[in-house]
């Protein structure tokens, strides 16, 4: 019963979506103000009946209704109720209901919070993403239907994936996915001003913070993935530039580069084709990381999909999106009059370069990642472009990024004077090299370029931190004039500084990791980077669902015990699959990383001991700029703004 | 020229500039990348490249594992079900690495023939063959399971 009051409510949210997309588009484009009328009940109704399928799936895990054929292949009844819960989005078919409802719940924000927008705009804004809706829900109606039966019922069932029985797994897909979906609005306030002809800098206003709150997501949910990489199945490493990884990538890059765009036409009306395009990209990269982890083009622990239907589906609604989008915007962008001018130097040519880094960056990736793609569906062969090709490409267009990144907050719009510029960097220039030279000669070991990457850290901390001085220079209490900056200020001094953190976590690890491969018989024991790693051997112990050989290594650091580390080789039982759970002695500095390999019999293990400086700054530098990201959202010309036009 | 036409002149030039030489920098490093993928048939055959990393797959042979006297470096023989290549690789293997199952390993093909892997992969899934190993024992008459 409570599959089929899940499936029905579907078809009733694709009907709402029909509605929500027909009556505003045609309304807005004839001006009949009760057909526009219909977008925000449309909006509504469908997700609450999007939120009835969800839960009704949940439901039928959480009861472990195994007559449910989706339920029955990714849950059991042992499974603990987290990861029952958290199995609703652990396959394809649940995933995409995750997708449909996350864009409910965006379209829902849209109605909710858009009463200062014009009538005709909201309409577009809200039946584009109808559009994408209808999409999406055919797609699962028709291909891929979370509440298909298994008749007979099965008795018992084949569980969830070991790899996804964890605490990422819980909250990685959502986080992403309301990146991923959040550049939906971006995408669709860019289709309904090429629709209505409208885009100024009020266009560019209302887009920001649904921009940059997409952006924070995708932050967010790129480094949950990453982490749960490192712990979970990735023997320590925490970013492989795997297809998946780049498909989740991409729209952040463009996401980025867009922000920045955006920055630039709301403050100065310029690049507003340029923004529209890259609004477009966004999206559709984001569409094509969801069919290319879906479809089963690449294999990895994501690709669910095998049906090549699917994959077909997914290609066309790919084609009409982008291509439909592009047609648009190739008959409309001719009309978009950019107004601002600027000079060869100015904040606009920086954060023009800013963009076109970006997206060089994300065209390498791109061909990195769809290359061998295509070269296999051509059948020129099998290849595989190596990490190597990534990480020198990034390196490459990056550095001179970061390197702008600490210039283009202190230049002025339309025309910056060459010689006031240098008056305010070359300091910290200074400093910033002395610095590097310092920490050559100081720390040792150090080889000149992670000595360069610390002057470049110095560099953005500097720079960032003359930019804050000379906002309040001039003022008489300088403590209370930092109150009066506004927060979007703020917020991009912690993103910025949220990429100079991140640099240095990246440098670090992949720097002065150690990691060492050893066989150990209990007693046995390792000194690496500093530490004794003591093997006391191995006992079993039992989970609900599985069962595990779990090590004791004792680390200590001059004699002085740290910690005691437990990992575990877990054999789960329903599906017979052994699973790696390492273990992590985490703090800022370092982290000690442990995993079992195989018995070697004698109660001989090997093992894999990792040592890992830095590490956490990775992750602590995506949440600082995730935090700078939320800032902006937070600041108040994006609130005043409703009331003014409101009265 | 008016100074408007020079300004945006310049600009295109320095944009055309910087997107060339990323191009050509991408083209170049990419070349350096790539790593094909080869079947024993065609290892046992001389088509796979001598002094540059490859990729090699098949069936691990069933009993064919083997453990130097350090623990850690193992030898094995991947299969195409028609010919054979051993392959050495130092570290641990993958969970779900079992004779009698496909796996990819990323190396070099050493002196004597033997293949020195850097990184083996067995995928995350019982079942799962890599694509390339099922289409590697495709034609020898063994189909995906």
């Amino acid at each position: 019963m409570i599959p089929e009051l899940g499936h029905f409510s579907l078809i009733l949210a694709l009907s709402l979506a029909i509605a929500q997309a027909f009556f505003p588009l045609v309304g807005a484009q004839l001006n009949k103000t009760r057909w526009m009328a219909v977008a925000k009940p449309a909006a509504h109704g469908q997700f609450i009946f999007l939120s009835i399928a969800f839960a009704a799936l949940t439901t039928s895990f959480i009861n472990n209704d195994f007559s449910v054929l989706y339920v029955a292949t990714n849950s059991n009844s042992l499974l603990p109720v987290q990861y029952r819960i958290s199995a609703v989005w652990g396959a394809h078919e649940g995933s995409l209901l995750l997708w449909s409802l996350i864009l409910g719940i965006w379209t829902l924000a849209v109605s909710l919070f858009s009463k200062h927008l014009p009538p005709a705009m909201v309409s577009r804004v809200l039946g584009v993403m109808g559009l994408i809706s209808i999409g999406f829900l055919l797609f699962m109606l028709f291909t891929s239907n979370p509440f298909d039966r298994l008749l007979p019922a099965a008795i018992e069932g084949r569980d969830l994936n070991p790899l996804l029985q964890d605490f990422g797994l819980i909250i990685h897909p959502p986080m992403l996915y309301m990146g991923y979906v959040g550049f939906s609005v971006a995408f669709a306030f860019a289709i309904a001003a090429l629709l209505g002809g409208q885009l100024d800098s009020a266009w560019a206003r209302w887009s920001r913070p649904w921009t940059t709150m997409a952006w924070c997501f995708l932050t967010i949910g790129i480094a949950l993935g990453s982490w749960w990489a490192y712990y979970e199945l990735g023997w320590g490493g925490w970013w492989f530039w795997d297809p998946v990884e780049n498909a989740s990538f991409m729209p952040w890059l463009i996401g980025t580069a867009l922000i920045h765009s955006l920055a630039v036409t709301e403050k100065r009306g310029s690049f507003k084709s340029w923004t529209v395009m890259l609004a477009i990209l966004a999206f559709s990269l984001s569409l094509l990381g969801t069919f290319l982890v879906r479809s089963g083009v690449v294999t990895s622990v994501h690709a669910f999909a095998t049906d090549p239907t699917r994959g077909v589906f997914i290609l066309a609604f790919l084609g009409v999106v982008i291509g439909g989008s592009l047609l648009l915007y190739a008959f409309k962008a001719g009309n978009i009059k950019s107004a601002g001018r600027f000079s060869l130097f100015s904040r606009e040519t920086l954060l023009l370069t800013n963009n076109i880094i970006l997206v060089v960056v994300c065209a390498t990736v791109l061909l990195g990642t769809l290359y061998p793609l295509v070269l296999d569906a051509m059948g020129a062969g099998k290849i595989s472009v190596g990490m190597p090709y990534f990480n020198y490409m990034f390196t490459l267009f990056m550095l001179p990024l970061v390197f702008l990144m600490a210039i283009g907050p202190l230049t002025r719009w339309k025309r910056q004077s060459i010689n006031d510029l240098l008056g305010k960097i070359t300091i910290i220039f200074i400093i910033s090299v002395l610095t590097g030279i310092a920490s050559y000669f100081m720390l040792g070991t150090i080889s000149w370029s992670v000595a360069g990457v610390i002057a470049l850290f110095t560099w953005i901390i500097g720079s960032s931190l003359i930019n804050l001085y000379k906002r309040v220079e001039n003022k008489p209490n300088k403590i209370t004039a930092l109150t009066t900056i506004p927060l979007s200020f703020y917020g991009m001094f912690l993103a910025h500084i949220g990429v100079a953190v991140f640099m240095m976590g990246v440098t670090f690890t992949s720097h002065y990791s150690e990691e060492k491969d050893i066989r150990m018989k209990p007693g046995d024991s390792l000194d690496m980077a500093g530490y004794n790693f003591q093997f006391e051997g191995a006992t079993e112990v039992n989970g609900p669902n599985y069962r595990a050989q779990q090590g004791s290594i004792v680390i200590s650091q001059n004699n002085r015990k740290i910690t005691t580390l437990k990992p575990q080789k877990r054999l789960y039982l329903v599906q017979r699959s052994p699973m790696t759970e390492a273990a992590i002695d985490a703090s800022l500095s370092r982290d000690l990383f442990i995993a079992m390999g195989e018995p070697l019999g004698n109660g001989e293990w090997s093992i894999r001991i990792q040592y890992k400086p830095l590490i956490r700054w990775i992750w602590l530098g995506t949440i600082i700029m995730a935090i700078g990201g939320l800032l902006s959202i937070s600041d108040k010309r994006y609130r005043y703004k409703r009331k003014r036009l409101a009265s | 020229m008016n100074p408007k036409r020079k300004r945006r002149l310049m600009m295109i030039i320095l944009i055309l500039i910087g997107v060339g030489s990323a191009t050509a920098l991408t083209l170049t490093a990419f070349n350096q990348n790539m790593m094909f993928f080869y079947s024993p048939s065609q290892v046992a055959a001389g088509e796979a490249p001598k002094n540059r990393p490859f990729r090699v797959g098949g069936m691990v042979k069933e009993n064919s594992l083997s453990r130097d006297n350090d623990g850690i470096t193992v030898r094995f023989i991947v299969h195409d079900n028609a010919k054979e290549v051993t392959i050495r690789y130092t570290g641990i293997l993958p969970d779900l690495f079992r004779e009698g199952q496909g796996i990819v390993a990323h190396g070099k093909l050493g002196e004597n023939g033997v293949f020195i892997a850097n990184e083996v992969l067995a995928k995350h899934d019982e079942n799962y063959m890599p694509p390339e190993v099922a289409a590697a024992m495709k034609p020898k008459g063994i189909d995906k399971k």
